[in-house]
């Protein structure tokens, strides 16, 4: 059990620089997601943290300590890696005592520890057998396994299920949600799959060129997004957006209508964005806003239709109720109720507050 | 007896020309490679008088050249000679070879670079030209008629090394960061998981380095005068510049060498697979 510290970290490669001196701190046995597109330096964090990776600049704090200088052994953490590096030439069980390779117990109590841990992951069936003759969800567990029989300070996840089909990635999802209830151990968890992070978290890390744009819990992050960035990369599918004026205490949109809004000071160029989920197809003689538009294509989900319609110049994706499939090319009205808006400044794209 | 369509196609497709172009380059190939080995194998099975017959099957094999050359205490301290200095420089680049191959691949650091291009280099270098050099830094030292002095020219080897840096380069960081997290040292890494991945490779270099040393003859007949640690292939060759010329002994003492080979391919063969290290991937 560990409290994790960043306190100005910086990643440095020759004149790169990957990560901007960021600070977090990771309480003990919270599960925190780092989430963020490709580059953004999640996994380099990560890296740094598990000690794979210098670190060129601040400090790093495990249950107090500074660990910048320590050897990834020293720091009593586990990694399950994206392509589970086990160990191809070991069976099940080797593969998870591995993790014991280095430690002083006795071969009896290393037996047991292996046994249960198999036990707990629901391979105790599968010890003898090699890594080739297992699913991919099951290589998983092994990993996961592995890092488990140590009984680490921490374990550091690198998008551990990226590899998996989208079923087999739901049910680990839980699993692994499940395995932290049940351990309570800390969980540094690293995915570009923003459903994973909004299903397990209890905190989300969003990144962006190497620097942290928000932490919170996923329906902080959900509802209170600091960005545009953070606005369209939580939630799926994306937030919409449109441009828009705010003058005189009223907002105008092109395409659309808004009346009633209960609207922050601000004059000027604002973009406005408001959930697919939030903005429902049908008349709506209410507040908020209301607008129509030429449908473009429908992706019929069975409990609701997603509906991608041409608004003004933008592209927006409306939800329709399940059964009612909107004809291509028709128009059709959608609304977004008060407070379903979300108001960002045009030119740092920062939140201006919701409407 | 109707024959369906199916089969028809099939038939067909078995016998169509560039198969059969191929099935009979590959005949007369492997007739070309076999035919001395089975006149090596049947001159040993020959007496003396009938060597020049050069009938495949002898009119009246005996296996008296087996016993005689079994039997010479020379031949058998020949063969250990060579078995020693096989097997140790086998060992020794397996080893090595390794090393300084996962080093090249897995590390960072100044000069990797320099250094791959300077022991590739050597590879340029014919084993001519260094026959004077090694033979004066032998004598020298004192290495001259001694294992030692056979031995060390191949105790590591330029091919060995660019083989096995290649075959490293193909073992994914995952797998070796993954034990670094799990608290192994960097010499256990590349003992218990680097080295297990690339099992194929370490085959084909212990077979490539076994042969080459069981056969060597050039460098072992230079460096040893003493009869004692003569090679088997030198020891056989002393056959030939003895009094007369005893193909049947030659041959006989052939046939015997080709064991261990045959034994080593087919001891280390069936590890030349690929794919043994992908299985612990993504699947």
């Amino acid at each position: 059990m560990a409290k994790i510290e960043l306190q100005k970290l910086v990643k440095e490669y020759g004149k790169t620089r990957a990560v901007h001196g960021i600070d977090l701190t990771i309480e003990d046995g919270e599960f925190v997601v780092f989430v963020g597109p490709s580059g953004c330096g999640k996994s380099t964090t990560l890296r740094m943290i598990a000690g794979l990776e210098d670190i060129s600049g601040g400090n790093l704090l495990i249950g107090g300590d500074v660990v910048n200088q320590r050897e990834p052994k020293q720091r009593n953490i586990a990694m399950v890696f994206q392509n589970y590096a086990i160990y191809p030439h070991m069976t099940v069980g080797q593969n998870i005592g591995f993790g014991l390779y280095t430690s002083k117990l006795s071969k009896a109590e290393k037996r047991k520890r292996i046994e249960e841990t198999g036990k707990i992951l629901g391979l105790e069936k599968l010890l003898d057998r090699r890594p080739a003759a297992l699913s991919g969800g099951q290589r998983q567990r092994v990993a996961i396994g592995r890092a488990m029989v140590r009984d680490p300070a921490a374990f550091l996840f690198d998008e551990p299920l990226s590899n998996l089909d989208a079923q087999l990635r739901a049910q680990m999802r839980l699993e692994i949600k499940n395995l932290h209830r049940r351990l309570g151990t800390t969980i540094v968890y690293v995915t570009h799959d923003q459903v994973e992070a909004m299903t397990m978290a209890d905190k989300i890390v969003v990144m962006r060129d190497g620097n942290i744009l928000q932490v919170g819990t996923p329906t902080d992050l959900y509802e209170n997004p600091v960005d545009v960035f953070t606005a369209r990369f939580i939630g799926s599918p994306s937030m919409n957006m449109a441009e828009g004026t705010i003058a005189g205490g009223a907002l105008s949109i092109e395409g659309a209508g808004t009346s009633g809004l209960n609207l922050p000071t601000h004059d000027g160029k604002v973009l406005v964005g408001v959930r697919p989920h939030d903005l429902v197809v049908g008349e709506f003689g209410g507040a908020g806003l209301s607008a129509s538009g030429t449908v473009e294509a429908v992706e019929p989900l069975g409990s609701e239709t997603l509906v991608h319609l041409t608004l003004g110049k933008a592209q927006v994706i409306a939800t329709a109720p399940g059964r009612v499939v909107p004809q291509i090319g028709s128009t059709v009205s959608v609304h977004a109720g008060t407070g379903s808006l979300y108001l960002f400044d045009a030119v740092s794209e920062k939140a201006l507050g919701r409407a | 007896m109707t024959v369906t369509s199916t089969e028809l196609k099939a038939n067909s497709r078995d016998i169509r020309p560039g198969r059969i172009i191929a099935w009979t380059l590959l005949l007369i190939g492997g007739l070309i490679m076999i035919t001395p080995l089975l006149f090596m194998f049947s001159t040993s099975l020959k007496t003396s008088g009938q060597v020049y017959d050069l009938r495949l099957i002898p009119a009246a094999p005996t296996f008296d050249n087996y016993i005689k050359v079994l039997g010479d205490g020379r031949f058998m301290q020949w063969f250990l000679n060579s078995t020693i200095i096989a097997v140790t420089v086998t060992i020794s680049n397996v080893f090595f070879d390794s090393l300084v191959g996962y080093t090249l691949a897995k590390f960072e650091f100044r000069g990797r670079y320099f250094i791959f291009l300077a022991i590739l280099s050597t590879l340029m270098i014919p084993t001519e030209m260094l026959v004077i050099p090694w033979y004066l830094m032998s004598s020298q030292l004192g290495w001259l008629n001694s294992y030692w002095g056979i031995m060390f020219p191949g105790m590591m080897t330029a091919f060995g090394t660019f083989l096995m840096k290649q075959f490293f380069e193909g073992v994914p960081n995952d797998f070796l960061e993954a034990a670094r997290v799990d608290g192994l040292n960097e010499f256990t890494i590349w003992w218990k998981i680097a080295m297990p991945m690339v099992v194929p490779a370490i085959s084909a270099l212990a077979i490539f380095t076994f042969l080459g040393n069981w056969t060597a003859f050039f460098w072992p007949l230079i460096v040893t005068t003493s009869k004692e640690l003569y090679t088997l292939p030198v020891g056989i060759s002393s056959f030939s510049a003895e009094a007369s010329i005893q193909w049947e002994l030659i041959m006989t003492g052939a046939a015997i060498g080709t064991i261990p080979t045959l034994l080593v391919f087919l001891l280390l063969q069936r590890y030349i697979v690929r794919g043994v290290m992908l299985a612990g991937l993504k699947g």
